[in-house]
Parts: C-alpha cells; sequence; structure tokens
C-alpha cells in the first residue's frame, strides 16, 4: 500500500537538488511529489497524487546521485542532500528503454482512438520514443469487456498502469476491477463479465492515461482539438463540483472534471459528468406552447408572453396578488431565484417557495453545514441519521471514506435500509422512518446520560425523558462523545421526512452535547441560493402544504415537473387541477405539465445562461454559459423582465445580466442563511402499519438528469417498477416476491410487483419517489397500504 | 491506525455465497487464519491456501461459485481473490482429470532430457499439453516453470508430490499407479 507520509504537524524539511536545482521538500515524501511542485516534469503513467503508490509502470526513472541503478521517482523518498538528474543520459537511456517495452503490446491506433490528441501515452512517445520501433513479433490482443452504459473499454491499448484499479479499490470502494492472470496473459478486468456500478465510475476514463478506457456516450463524437473548456458547476447536488464543459460548435459534447480541492478534489461524480446529454433530449422544450382547449399549439414568444399577461394581470386585478403562487425548483440557480423574488414582491406579495421537497409544514430548517465540506475528510465519529449518502451526495459519501480509511472513522447509521456502504458502518441502526424521532431521541438521552448532564427543562426535554436508550444508543452515543471530531450528518431522506423539524432539532441538541459538528443536506442543489435570493415568504410558511389545503387561483412552475419533483405530488397535482391557470416555466414539456399548465414558456437551461450556484458551506461559484440556448429558449430573468414590463411592474427592470447580477449581489451581501429553532412540538406516537419510504433515486433528482440517456442506462435508474419489503413484512401482507401487490396512498392505487430485501428495516416499504410509477401517489415518507392485486391469484 | 488495517467492505458478510464451502474447507481456511495477523492484510495473506482448499473440495478445479464463497467467508473484494486464481499456474479455471500432472522443463530439468520425458509422457496418455485424457484421469498441466527441484532433474509433480531423476520406466510405472 502506499507509502505516502500523512501527518498533521508541520513536516519537517529536507535539501534536495534537482537538476542542479535546490528544493525544500517535506521528510519522507517522494522525489516526485518534490518535483511536481517545483514544476520539474518527470514522465509517469502510474503515479497519480491522489491514488496510492504502485511503481509498476517504470516510466518516472531518474537518476539519483550515488544510485547504482536508476529509481522511480514516485516511489524513491527524498533524503537530505539527495542529488537528482531527471534529463542525464542516464536517466533519458531509462526512460526511452521503459517507452519502448510499453509500446511493444500497445497497437499504436492512435487515428481511430478516441484519446487520440489527449492522450498521456502519445504525448510522451513524442518525446521519449523511438520513431522507427525495433519490435517486428506478434502484438497481443485483448478482447473488449462491456462494463456498462457509462464507459467503453478498448482493452488492447492498456498498459497496466492500475490506476483504474487503485481508483476503484480506494476512492470509490468498490473493487470492481483486478489485474486478471499473469505476464502477457494479464488483463485488467472484472474477470466475471459484469458493469462496473461504482457511481464514481467515470473518473476512470480521467485517469485512464491511454485510450483503454473511454467516454462511451461520447464515443467517436468530437475530437479533443475541436472542443472548446468551459468552466461550469455541477447543480445536481449541494456541493457544487467544479467541472469543464467541453462545448463544440455551441454544443456541449461532454464535461471533465476541474480540480477544486475544497470541493470536488479531482473527481466528479457520473451523475455531474454524464447529465448534460439531457440537454437534447427530444422532450426539450425549443418553442413556447399554449393550451387552446384541449390541444396544445406551439406559439411565439410574443402571443405566449400576452396570455401570460393576461393570466397575472386578471388574477391581479380580480383577486390579488396573494392569489398566486410560484413554487421555483431549488436546483435553479441563483440569478433565477432571484428574479422570481423580485417578480413576487412586484407583484404585490406573491407566495413564493422552494421547498418541495419537504413535508413538515413547520420545519424551518434548510440544508447548511458548520464546517468547510473538507472538513468531513477528517472527522473521525460520525452519524449519519435518513440518507443513503452514495447516492444523495456521492462526492461527499467519497470524502467520508476517507474519513475511515484515514482516521478509522466510527460511523453510525440510522436508516430505513442497511444500504451498501464503502466504509464500515460499525452500528446500523435499522428502523423505519416512522421510528427515526425515538431512535435519535434513544441516542440523545444515552448522551445526557453519558456526559452526566441533566435533561433540559422545555418541551423537548420532557419528551426525551419518555423516550428509552438502548445499549446500541448508548454505543453510538459514547462513539460520538469519545470522538474528537465527531460530525453529526442529516441526510435527504431525513429532510423529507413529516417530521424534519423535530429531527434537526434533536439532531442540534445532539451536536451541543457531544460537541459535535452538523452537516444537514437535502435534495437541493441550490437550496442555499435559492434562500438567500429570498425565494422564501416572509413567514416561511411551506406554499406545498398550504397548496394542499386551499390552492391559488394561479401557480407558476418554474423548472418543476408536478409530477416528479415535490415530495406529495397527488397533493401539487390536485392544486394545479384547482387552480384557475398555471404557467409553467420550464426546460422540459412533459405529461404531467401538459395536463395542468395552461401555457409553457422555454426556460434555458443553466449551462445555457451562466449563473450562480451556491453550495451547502454557502460558497458562491459564478460561470458563464457554456451552449447555445435550445431553439428559442431563454433565461428566466428574462422572461421576467419582460412580464414585468408589460404588467407595468417596478424592480424587475434589469437590462442586461450584468445588472442583473450587480442587484443579486447587493442584495446577497445583506443577507445571512438563518436557521431558525422551530417550537418543539410533541409528535405523534409512531402510527401502526406499512411505511412508504419514497426516497429520490439517484438519477431523477431533476429533469436533467432524467433526460440524460446514458445515466437512465445505468443500474442506478433501474427497478423504480416495484415496491420493496423485508419477507416479514411481506409474509404478514401474504405476499411472496414477484406478486402484484395493489398499492393505496391517498385517492390513488397503483399496482406494482413485490421485491423482497431483508435489508429493509419492518414495516417499511420502499418505493421511491420522482418516478412515473409512483407520480399518482401522495407523502414520499407516510403510511401506505398494500395488499394483494384482488382476485390475482382466483382469476388464473 | 493505518490505512492497511482497516476492512474495507462493500456490504454486510452474508455468508449466503460461502454456503458451497464445506465444513472441510472452512475447517482449513481457519486453520490458516490463525497464522496470520487478525486484520485485512493478514486475511489476504491467507487467501492463496483458502482458493486452493476450495479447489480441493470442488474436484480440483475453480468455479465462480467457489472463489465467490472464499471471497465471502473471508470477507473481502471477489476481484481480490480472482486476481490470486488467476496468477498461479496451481490453479485451475478449468474442469481436469483427477489427477494433476506438471513436468518441469525448465533449464536444468531441459539440460538432463525434460522434453523426452514430457514427450514420453504424452505418448504414453495419448494428450498434449494442457489437455485431460478422455477417461478424465489425467490432465497434463500447461507448462511449469522450475519447481525448485534441479539437483534431481528431470522432474515432474504428480498430485502435488514431486517425482525427481525420472526415467521412462519410473514414469510408467508412476501412471500406472494413478487411478
Amino acid at each position: 500500500m502506499s507509502a505516502q507520509a500523512k501527518t498533521d504537524q508541520a513536516p519537517e524539511m529536507v535539501s534536495i537538488e534537482v537538476d542542479g536545482q535546490t528544493l525544500e521538500v517535506p521528510k519522507g515524501a517522494m522525489i516526485i511529489e518534490a518535483t511536481d511542485k517545483a514544476g520539474i516534469d518527470i514522465p509517469r503513467f502510474c503515479y497519480h497524487k491522489k491514488l496510492s503508490i504502485a511503481a509498476n509502470c517504470r516510466m518516472c526513472l531518474v537518476d539519483v546521485e550515488k544510485a547504482p541503478k536508476p529509481l522511480p521517482a514516485c516511489a524513491t523518498p527524498v533524503m537530505d542532500g539527495m542529488k537528482v538528474y531527471t534529463e542525464s543520459r542516464r536517466a533519458r537511456d531509462a526512460q526511452q528503454g521503459v517507452m519502448e517495452f510499453l509500446l511493444i503490446n500497445h497497437p499504436l491506433d492512435c487515428p481511430i482512438c478516441d484519446q487520440g490528441g489527449e492522450c498521456e501515452l502519445q504525448d510522451l512517445a513524442m518525446g521519449y520514443g523511438r520513431s522507427v520501433s525495433r519490435f517486428t513479433e506478434r502484438k497481443r490482443a485483448v478482447k473488449d469487456k462491456n462494463i456498462g452504459p457509462l464507459i467503453s473499454t478498448d482493452m488492447t491499448r492498456c498498459i497496466h498502469c492500475t490506476r483504474c484499479v487503485r481508483f476503484l479499490d480506494e476512492i470509490a470502494g468498490t473493487n470492481e476491477l483486478g489485474g486478471i492472470g499473469r505476464g502477457e496473459n494479464m488483463e485488467i478486468s472484472t474477470f466475471v463479465a459484469r458493469n462496473i456500478d461504482s457511481e464514481l465510475s467515470g473518473n476512470i476514463i480521467d485517469l485512464c492515461p491511454v485510450g483503454a478506457l473511454t467516454n462511451k456516450p461520447f464515443r467517436f463524437s468530437a475530437r479533443a482539438w475541436e472542443l472548446i473548456a468551459r468552466p461550469m458547476i455541477a447543480n445536481h447536488d449541494s456541493l457544487g463540483s467544479n467541472l469543464w464543459y467541453h462545448v463544440r460548435r455551441g454544443q456541449i459534447m461532454r464535461s471533465v472534471p476541474r480540480d477544486n480541492e475544497a470541493v470536488n478534489e479531482t473527481w466528479l461524480s457520473d451523475r455531474d459528468r454524464y447529465s448534460h446529454f439531457g440537454l437534447y433530449h427530444e422532450d426539450r422544450l425549443t418553442t413556447a406552447r399554449i393550451k387552446r382547449g384541449d390541444s396544445w399549439e406551439t406559439a411565439d414568444w410574443d402571443s405566449a408572453l400576452a396570455v401570460t399577461k393576461d393570466i397575472l394581470s386578471s388574477c391581479h386585478q380580480l383577486h390579488g396578488a396573494e392569489q398566486i403562487g410560484i413554487l421555483t425548483s431549488p436546483q435553479a440557480i441563483t440569478e433565477d431565484q432571484f428574479a422570481l423574488a423580485r417578480f413576487a414582491q412586484a407583484l404585490g406579495g406573491a407566495a413564493i417557495d422552494y421547498r418541495l421537497r419537504s413535508l413538515d409544514a413547520d420545519d424551518t430548517g434548510s440544508a447548511h453545514t458548520t464546517l468547510p465540506l473538507a472538513g468531513l475528510s477528517a472527522a473521525t465519529a460520525v452519524l449519519l441519521v435518513g440518507s443513503n449518502l452514495r447516492h444523495e451526495q456521492p462526492l461527499l459519501a467519497q470524502r467520508l471514506r476517507q474519513a475511515w480509511l484515514r482516521h478509522a472513522a466510527r460511523i453510525s447509521t440510522l436508516n430505513a435500509v442497511a444500504y451498501d456502504w464503502h466504509f464500515d458502518a460499525g452500528n446500523e441502526l435499522l428502523a423505519g422512518p416512522q421510528h427515526w424521532l425515538a431512535e435519535l431521541g434513544g441516542i440523545l438521552q444515552a448522551a445526557y446520560t453519558a456526559t452526566n448532564q441533566g435533561l433540559t427543562d422545555d418541551a423537548l426535554g420532557k419528551w426525551l425523558g419518555k423516550q428509552t436508550s438502548t445499549e446500541q444508543h448508548q454505543r453510538i452515543a459514547q462513539t460520538l462523545i469519545d470522538g474528537e471530531r465527531a460530525i453529526l450528518v442529516l441526510g435527504a431522506q431525513a429532510a423529507m421526512h413529516p417530521d424534519a423539524g423535530l429531527l434537526r432539532q434533536l439532531l442540534r441538541r445532539l451536536a451541543e452535547v457531544c460537541e459535535a459538528e452538523r452537516i444537514e443536506l437535502d435534495y437541493a442543489a441550490n437550496g442555499h441560493g435559492a434562500q438567500l435570493a429570498g425565494a422564501l415568504s416572509p413567514d416561511r410558511h411551506l406554499l406545498t402544504a398550504e397548496l394542499a389545503r386551499q390552492s391559488r387561483r394561479v401557480l407558476i412552475l418554474h423548472d418543476i415537473d408536478p409530477a416528479l419533483d415535490c415530495a406529495n405530488p397527488q397533493a401539487l397535482l390536485a392544486a394545479c387541477q384547482q387552480a384557475d391557470k398555471v404557467i409553467a416555466i420550464s426546460s422540459y414539456v412533459s405529461d404531467s405539465l401538459r395536463a395542468v399548465a395552461d401555457v409553457i414558456l422555454p426556460k434555458a437551461a443553466a449551462a445555457e445562461t451562466g449563473g450562480t450556484l451556491h453550495n451547502l458551506e454557502g460558497r458562491a461559484q459564478r460561470f458563464a454559459a457554456a451552449a447555445k440556448p435550445q431553439g428559442e429558449a431563454r433565461a428566466t430573468w428574462k422572461i421576467i423582465r419582460i412580464l414585468s414590463e408589460q404588467l407595468k411592474l417596478d424592480g424587475c427592470q434589469w437590462r442586461s445580466a450584468d445588472e442583473l447580477q450587480q442587484a443579486m449581489d447587493q442584495h446577497l451581501s445583506q443577507q445571512e442563511v438563518t436557521q431558525r429553532e422551530a417550537r418543539w412540538r410533541t409528535p405523534a406516537s409512531p402510527a401502526n402499519g406499512l411505511q412508504r419510504l419514497g426516497a429520490v433515486p439517484m438519477y431523477s433528482v431533476d429533469a436533467l438528469c432524467r433526460h440524460s440517456l446514458p445515466l437512465q442506462q445505468s443500474i442506478h435508474a433501474q427497478g423504480f417498477d416495484q415496491i420493496v419489503m423485508h419477507s416479514a413484512t411481506a409474509a404478514g401482507l401474504k405476499l411472496a416476491a414477484g406478486d402484484q401487490a395493489k398499492i393505496e396512498q391517498g385517492e390513488d392505487t397503483v399496482s406494482l410487483a413485490v421485491a423482497i430485501d431483508d435489508r429493509v428495516a419492518a414495516d417499511t416499504a420502499l418505493l421511491p419517489a420522482a418516478t412515473n410509477h409512483s407520480a399518482q401517489l401522495g407523502a414520499a415518507i407516510g403510511a401506505i397500504q398494500v395488499q394483494a392485486a384482488a382476485a390475482s391469484g382466483d382469476a388464473e | 491506525m493505518s490505512e492497511a488495517s482497516i476492512t474495507p467492505r462493500m456490504s454486510p458478510q452474508t455468508n449466503a455465497a460461502a454456503a458451497v464451502l464445506t465444513d472441510k474447507t472452512k475447517a482449513t481456511i481457519d486453520h490458516w487464519l490463525t497464522k496470520f495477523p487478525d486484520n485485512q492484510e493478514g486475511r489476504r495473506s491467507a487467501v492463496i491456501q483458502a482458493v486452493y482448499a476450495a479447489q480441493q473440495q470442488n474436484g480440483g478445479w475453480l468455479n465462480e461459485a467457489v472463489l465467490n464463497g472464499v471471497a465471502d467467508y473471508l470477507d473481502m473484494p471477489a476481484a481480490w481473490i480472482y486476481e490470486v486464481a488467476s496468477f498461479y499456474s496451481m490453479f485451475d479455471l478449468e474442469p481436469v482429470g483427477r489427477h494433476k500432472i506438471s513436468v518441469c522443463t525448465n533449464i536444468s530439468c531441459m539440460l538432463r532430457g525434460a522434453d523426452q520425458t514430457l514427450q514420453h509422457i504424452e505418448d504414453k496418455l495419448g494428450i498434449k499439453l494442457g489437455e485431460t485424457t478422455a477417461d478424465g484421469r489425467i490432465t497434463l498441466i500447461v507448462e511449469e516453470e522450475c519447481l525448485a527441484a534441479c539437483v534431481r532433474a528431470p522432474m515432474m509433480v504428480v498430485d502435488g508430490h514431486y517425482h525427481e531423476n525420472l526415467t521412462p520406466e519410473k514414469i510408467d510405472q508412476i501412471l500406472e499407479g494413478l487411478e
């Protein structure tokens, strides 16, 4: 394994000389680390700063004084007074010799290779290779593997650097690849034909120094030199990974990570890497649509805006602004949120909200963190509540894995499913969502006891006094108290819980008692930006909950599919039906929008307008447009500006994106995200019967992901047409695997096949939200009734 | 704690795949596990012996099921087991005969007539290197490099036992003794 020294103290320095240049280097560092830092170039294939040292490609051989033979720079620690020559005759000879051997079995098919023009082997062969090959024997050929919809393989090109193997072992933690066979017959392979399913799999494309692993959906569509790299921020989770979009003639062809040590290091999740294919889906809206009678007509902007203006002005005049409700997607850029918030104000106080995946009307909290996200890698004790972190925030989960690898972090979980972690979850509390409050209460009570603190005298303390703590609660509490750097993580499932506000309060107390930091997550990518920009009515009432009680006359849906983008699609669709008119500003058309909307205005995607995204830490990351908007799609703020001009409203008259951003920045400088402590309300005792856990699948979190074909073909987007239960739960309902079940929630029923998985907690049914199979159902977390589909057995 | 001593683990050990291993195989693996430190690297050290035990159980060769069984029983990624099983020549990934013969053809044995030895065996059994006799009695393992018995070359290994200073007569006698 790695011999890299990792210490927290300021390292002892030694002095070495490389090519006559004196360098001060931390003791124990490898030569290549020192030269990389000093900008001295040493060729390499297998070395990567984020991976363990393999020293198997031998390309980085350098000449070290007094050493009897050339030494690999990646695996030779520096010593005081060491003299290194990277370009001496001996070093060059060694490097050229290695290059000749590396090219023996390499096909040199650069003209038909996707990596051509951006290939480390090609580049170094120019510098170190011979112009004519001396190898006349037969080259070996290796059969290609099918490892799934995202990565394409040409294994004959592989030079066995094992970066991909080490990435999957060390960073992704899925150990899916290995070096199979020996000598001439060695292959990098999964051995048994299977896909690579890691949620971070795409990174092995970037790591591969040759064209053995390439981007499958991008393959053969463009050459590296035709592409312009444009910096971009990913907006599928609240990390805000930095990336480059590679653009050809206004169209985004692929994406690769952009280094930012504080955010995504050098990695990118597959979701951020492949989502852009969704921009060019056939459901993309390129012109405005107006509903006439029962049919939809395409319209030009003038007539669509005229219709929109009429709807708004007549509602405004007849019923007042309070009869207008605006729901905006928390994935949208902060500029959009700001424009909508100003528009709501200018209308005279229209209600606006971005918290679409919330179910707790009393929850005033939002996603935030009390420490820099990079700090998660340094955690020594972690409690994860209601989260499938690997799917919600793949790169945060990777940091948690690093905490476990490097600091032996003790990780506890409270979940309704025993998820496949890439770390050891030492204490796994398995409980359905209806029991999460009681379980968290048990841990909190144990923490009070273990630290010899008395329970507080408030309502929360009184409720807590009635809870019981088990031995496992005590063990978890003890790890958090003992942990030097303890972190409590509230996951997206917990944020969607009907008692999310109470869970937050318990978590906050627990953080105080254990002196722990907190990270509170949700499914929103830019919730922070939306809140800062003011896309939230001052009273913070949950608009979706209000609409469920009493809809408004006019609803504006910004970047939302009402069936897929909220925690209770049944309630939102009913509210849309009740409303007189529904205006949609959307990048895509969908059946549900066609069913409820009266006019749909085509919205340009974030990548097509540029903008600002605020990540969980509040880090504002601004980017310029990378691609041309599709068809007649326009930025939201332009639509708002024209509408407010036509409605003769003040405060929304930005003449340019710059002016909007100036106004926004001025507004933001006076804002900070506040976490209000809500009043504790004593929760109802857990309901008997089955609870649904409707987690949002990784690739269903927003419209862009849902329309990206490569992502939808992956294993993580399959199997949503079933309801998953523990075998005992299913047996209690007289259901077996494969049976058709009738699932009832609210007024609607759907029929789905039953699947059995004993990793699911008792009395819990997994039925994902944000999929077409569950779009008719109600709250993503809540009671459901399940029974065998009527007479299915008798009829046959 | 160092990096190496912590267990990377994809999913909880279910022991579902390990069910293919017999109690005897499991006992052998347990025996070898006691000889190494009780951590991930220590368990990795026992992989060769564990795979060998699984091969013994499975009629002299390894299939996916027993390899996955070993991975599950040792609680480590299957890829690590595949790497070992595919690397060493003493592991066979295709069905073999009841007896396995490896003839050393490396330099010392070659100088002492290993090629003729091998030819004699091939003629006698009517099979080539890497093949199995039609009655499933004997498999001639593909190619062996030096087996560290140069002092008594030529030599061959039959079911793990060394036979040295081979002559055609001696070879016939050994082959006839195999059931």
